[in-house]
């Protein structure tokens, strides 16, 4: 119980990520697979920055320009650095999945993949 | 020289400047493009040449981005594992971006053209950049760089080719985020993204959770990206629709950049020890290896679409390196990093041949290859070599690595691992010598147009053939001066 | 025994390989050019082999490294006397087909007939690389060369049954070299870290390592891994080439690739393992017993054959077999007499051959039922189909009767008495298979008279071109058997090295 508890935040992300992963493998409509997509991204994202966090700590703005910086006192700005990445990546690649959603769409009239499948086989 | 003391940098910054100053000049003048990606990429290799010839005299160096000192900043590291493979990438997209003029006018729309290219260099610019640099987080970057460019490139091929694509992306993201959740248990753990730094922390921690997590995630993630069965299902289709062009230069790097990855990680971040010891991952992923090398030989041999072909071949190929990697001793990693190459050369080689032969016939079907062999008689013969190759026979590039890989198993005394090699050897032989027969011994009803493909196609397909004819007769100096240090010293 | 290192070996494996350029370059176009190229090839080629004969009579031994891809595994050649045997008598009868070929693809106006040449000197120099390998890499090199570049030559005539026919023959070559020979290799290399030949065997050194069964399944390996040399069950392959066109099968099929197999294979049995270790492990017996049953059963299948080079393949079949119960006795003169079957036997197949393509040519008949007095028209070539057949049989004075002599005196050697029986009975075979045809061509009557178009008792035989070779190659069993000192010297040389006496 503790250990589910004291890492809530883990339990959080992972449960996220289950629902994303679950949308983007099981359902069928190719938007709700890109929404699944975009879930799972966020779930990695608030784990980096979650990680970052730490108690009784503010945003690494270093205010007293002397004597001895403690490093408790700051959460640490590494994650969320790499995150402004991440999403930059996400979003890249939430772009580009939507031109291509598009252009499946005007080609099949549908994003639904079990009647895309269909409109091929039949073309066969 | 100021040029080559920074050239570990420039090699990835340069296509990426260019990639995005091509589309500019794409709207003012079209045609201008072309040479430009050429002359770039063509820069490129001459760089690379210069970073593996540093590195075979002076050893591993590494580049200081913006001066930072690492673990802080990010760092390229320069050893003759990622100065060989930087090399192999540097020149098929070289080679291929000759190639692609052609092929690329006859496969898509003339005012698309510019960005054909400056997802190009993209690609190539991503995929160098995972080669050289030595910080995990730049890798996941640069990883990303190369599959959006590699899913636009992709989705400019035929009718079928968004959906094949999309596929490709969601399957592709998985295996990225996947590799981005190893990123970060790893940062947690050691609070270091920087590889030789992690190398140096991460021994104290190795029964960690933590770190065994990191390490699956990091495993299962390359395996979607580099279409390690069973997560292949995206590969066929993806190469199958995408021009020839990309579908050539694509096949033959991006999985092999991608097993490049993955020994970085088993053993580079990690010791040997740790998956052969604590984790024992090789013994597993040898096994799906050889599931991988029967499964995607016979279903190859079940299709009759020439890139269809291809790409389940690749899902072997890939299989072969996993293998290689995973049977952890010096043969087998050395077949293993010599396959990168040659698997390299002869999948450039045969895409290209397909792509040629699209060119010319449009069709993909290889039934319909007849008499093809006098026709197109520089084409079909670089088919032949590469055919020969594929199937493991001397004296070409493919029998050398696979002798490597072979003598590895045979160390360990894994003899179904051994019989897969040869299994899929034989297969492949099945698989070209009967497309051989047809090109050469069948007659075709309507051949009387087809005619051998333009010079710019032509020279890139030679060129590759003769490669995989050289770097087999030399095998035995590229291992002695390159793959010898880039083999672990646990080995 | 010393070593010296010599550029020729590399040559007379080059000389054809820059020939086929030259060949493909000519083209059908100026195929007077062409034809030019290979013969002038094959000359050198033979000079240069030729030339090597005297340093090796004199016990030195010629060697060039090509490639060095680690310590113990490197593309290096090595002419012993062994390998230049077969190298002197490939090349030899390259000379002799290379005019053949010319006649037959001429007369017949077959097509592809670059591809054909090209494909023919590019098999030669590979089997020259498989001749002058000093270790067993380099071998398999070679052996797979040969193989792909056969290939073209058996389909030469594209039609469904060549295809047939050379499918199989790929299948069944390629599969058991890289399914066993290969596998084999690589454990040889894995054990002892290399696979350079040795007189006396490269495992005799690893002995005490190498457990007994261990050995027995390399053997097995390397044994099922030369189908080339058609020992049973791995000789379907051999019938099955004979859509080949006839100069091909005549060289390649009589000569360079079945040979390339029992050469291989012989380096094996003698170089590889060494006759200690076989004669410990009593494999040399299983070999005997593996190539008896192939003599006898080959004989028996040639027997109810009527196509005429179907006997003769499944003869080759047989006569293969000789070559390997003569090394698997183990014994000096068996050796001797089973080196000296690769070249008698040579010059009387390739005869054989040579006159079945030479009776196609003039008659187009392909039967043996077809025969029937067709030594009246043909006079030359059934003279040279009857000295060929007599020295298969072993009568003197042919030189296919030295050979069995030294197998014979060899398993007295060895004491198999058996053998000698299993000898003489398979003689009787191959009489029985032989001379029913010179008997039918000469003292049958024919029976299409109005099909013969020379009308009867008229001459009609095949172009010069062909019938010159083929009655050189006939007079060449009579001599071999008045002179056959170079071979002979080879052979005991040979002989005296692997068994260290």
């Amino acid at each position: 119980m503790d250990f589910i508890i004291t890492k809530y935040h883990y339990w959080f992300y992972v449960s996220l990520m289950m629902v994303g992963l679950y949308a983007m493998i099981v359902k069928k409509n190719f938007v709700k697979k890109l929404v699944g997509m975009n879930i799972f991204q966020t779930s990695i994202i608030l784990f980096f920055v979650s990680s970052a966090t730490k108690i009784h700590a503010t945003i690494p703005i270093i205010q007293e320009t002397e004597g001895i910086i403690n490093p408790a006192h700051y959460m640490n700005p590494l994650p969320h650095v790499l995150m402004l990445t991440a999403i930059v990546v996400m979003v890249s690649s939430f772009g580009v999945a939507l031109a291509l959603l598009i252009m499946i769409y005007k080609k099949y009239k549908t994003l639904d993949e079990d009647e895309i499948l269909d409109i091929m086989r039949n073309k066969q | 020289m100021i040029v080559l003391e920074h050239a570990a940098i420039l090699v990835v910054v340069i296509p990426l400047l260019v990639s995005f100053f091509n589309v500019i000049i794409g709207l003012w003048k079209k045609n201008l493009c072309y040479p430009m990606t050429v002359l770039t990429l063509g820069f490129c290799l001459i760089l690379t040449v210069n970073i593996i010839v540093s590195v075979i005299e002076i050893g591993t160096f590494s580049y200081r981005l913006g001066g930072w000192t690492p673990p802080w900043g990010i760092e390229y590291v320069i050893d003759h594992l990622n100065a060989y493979i930087a090399i192999i990438v540097s020149f098929i997209s070289f080679i291929f971006a000759i190639y692609s003029r052609k092929s690329i006018e006859k496969e898509i729309s003339s005012e698309k053209i510019p960005y054909f290219y400056t997802l190009y260099l993209l690609l190539a610019a991503g995929l160098l950049g995972i080669t050289l640099t030595g910080d995990l987080f730049n890798i996941f970057v640069f990883l990303e760089i190369t599959s959006l460019s590699a899913y636009a490139l992709i989705a400019i091929g035929d009718e079928n080719a968004p959906l094949a694509s999309f596929n490709y992306l969601i399957m592709g993201t998985i295996g990225a985020c996947f590799y981005l959740l190893g990123v970060g248990y790893l940062y947690i753990s050691t609070g270091s993204l920087n590889i030789a730094d992690l190398a140096g922390l991460l021994p104290g921690l190795y029964h960690s959770k933590t770190i065994i997590a990191a390490f699956g995630f990091f495993i299962v993630g390359i395996a979607v990206k580099i279409a390690f069965f069973p997560f292949h299902i995206w590969l066929p289709d993806a190469y199958t629709h995408a021009p020839s062009a990309v579908s050539a230069f694509v096949a033959s790097t991006m999985t092999k950049v991608g097993a490049y990855v993955m020994i970085r990680i088993m053993y580079t971040v990690f010791e040997p020890r740790f998956s052969t010891d604590i984790l024992p991952i090789t013994a597993i992923l040898g096994w799906i290896a050889a599931a991988a090398i029967i499964f995607g030989s016979i279903l190859a041999l079940a299709q009759k679409d020439i890139k269809r072909i291809l790409s389940y071949i690749i899902i072997a190929e890939v299989g072969y390196i996993v293998m290689g990697v995973s049977i952890a001793n010096k043969s087998g990693f050395t077949g293993a990093v010599l396959h990168i190459m040659n698997d390299a050369l002869m999948m450039a080689c045969l895409f290209s041949v397909a792509g040629a032969i699209i060119y010319r016939t449009g069709s993909r079907d290889i039934y319909t290859f007849g008499g093809l062999g006098r026709k197109m008689p520089f084409t079909m013969a670089a088919l032949f070599v590469s055919a020969v190759s594929i199937a493991g026979l001397p004296p070409t590039a493919g029998f050398f690595s696979k002798w490597y890989l072979l003598l590895g198993t045979i160390y360990e005394k894994k003899w179904i691992f051994a019989g897969s090699l040869i299994f899929s050897s034989l297969v492949n032989a099945v698989i070209f010598f009967r497309i051989l027969e047809i090109v050469y011994f069948k007659k075709h009803p309507q051949t009387g147009l087809i005619k051998e493909v333009p010079m710019s196609m032509l020279i890139p397909i030679l060129i590759t053939a003769g490669g995989i004819l050289i770097t087999g007769f030399y095998s035995g100096d590229i291992i002695s001066s390159i793959i010898r240090f880039a083999v672990p010293r646990e080995f | 025994m010393d070593i010296v290192g010599s550029y020729k070996p590399l040559l007379a494996i080059s000389v054809s390989l820059i020939a086929a350029l030259f060949i493909f370059f000519s083209g059908e176009k100026s195929r007077n050019l062409r034809e030019v190229w290979t013969i002038l090839a094959a000359v050198i080629k033979f000079t240069i082999v030729a030339s090597m004969v005297h340093d090796v009579i004199d016990g030195k031994i010629l060697e060039y490294t090509l490639a060095s891809i680690e310590p113990g595994l490197s593309i290096q050649f090595r002419v012993d006397a062994f390998g230049l045997m077969f190298a002197l008598i490939a090349s030899f009868l390259w000379i002799i087909t290379s005019f053949y070929s010319i006649g037959y693809m001429r007369t017949l106006n077959e097509n592809a007939q670059t591809r054909y040449f090209v494909c023919f000197a590019i098999a030669l120099s590979a089997a020259m690389g498989v001749a002058f390998s000093s270790n067993m890499f380099t071998t398999f090199l070679f052996y797979e060369i040969i193989t792909i570049c056969t290939y073209p030559l058996v389909a030469h005539k594209e039609t469904p049954e060549a295809m047939q026919g050379a499918r199989k023959y790929l299948a069944y070559l390629l599969g058991t070299s890289v399914g066993f020979q290969l596998i084999a290799m690589i454990i040889t290399y894995s054990i002892s870290g290399t696979t350079d030949f040795s007189s006396n065997g490269i495992f005799t050194e690893l002995r005490s390592q190498v457990s007994n069964t261990f050995l027995t399944i390399v053997f097995f390996l390397y044994m099922a891994g030369v189908a080339k040399a058609a020992i049973m069950p791995f000789h379907a392959w051999l019938p099955a080439a004979m859509v080949a066109p006839t100069p091909v099968s005549a060289l390649l099929h009589a000569v360079a690739v079945v040979k390339a197999g029992v050469f291989v294979a012989l380096r094996i049995v003698l170089y590889v393992f060494g006759i200690d270790i076989l004669s410990e492990l009593g494999l040399g017996m299983v070999l005997t017993c593996f190539a008896s049953f192939t003599i006898l059963a080959a004989s028996i299948i040639a027997l109810r054959q009527n196509n005429l080079k179907a006997r003769l393949a499944y003869s080759t079949v047989s006569q293969l077999s000789y070559i390997i119960l003569g090394a698997s006795l183990l014994s000096p003169s068996a050796i001797t007499g089973s080196i000296l079957h690769i070249a008698l036997h040579a010059f009387g197949k390739i005869t054989l051959f040579f006159t079945a393509g030479a009776i196609y040519v003039a008659t187009h008949k392909t039967n043996i039922s077809e025969l029937n007095g067709i030594g009246k028209q043909m006079p030359f070539t059934m003279t040279a189909f009857t000295l060929g057949a007599l020295s298969m049989i072993g009568i003197p004075p042919m030189g296919g009767f030295l050979s069995k002599w030294y197998i014979i005196l060899g398993s007295i050697e060895a004491d198999l008495i058996p053998v000698i029986i299993l000898l003489a009975g398979s003689a009787l075979l191959n009489a029985a298979y032989f001379l029913p045809i010179v008997y039918a061509a000469f003292f049958n009557e024919p029976q299409d008279h109005h099909n013969n178009k020379g009308g009867k008792g008229n001459i009609n035989e095949a172009p010069a071109l062909m019938v010159v070779p083929l009655l050189l190659t006939a007079m060449g069993t009579l001599v071999l058997f008045f002179t056959p000192s170079t071979f002979l010297h080879l052979a005991i040389k040979v002989a005296t090295l692997v068994t260290g006496n």
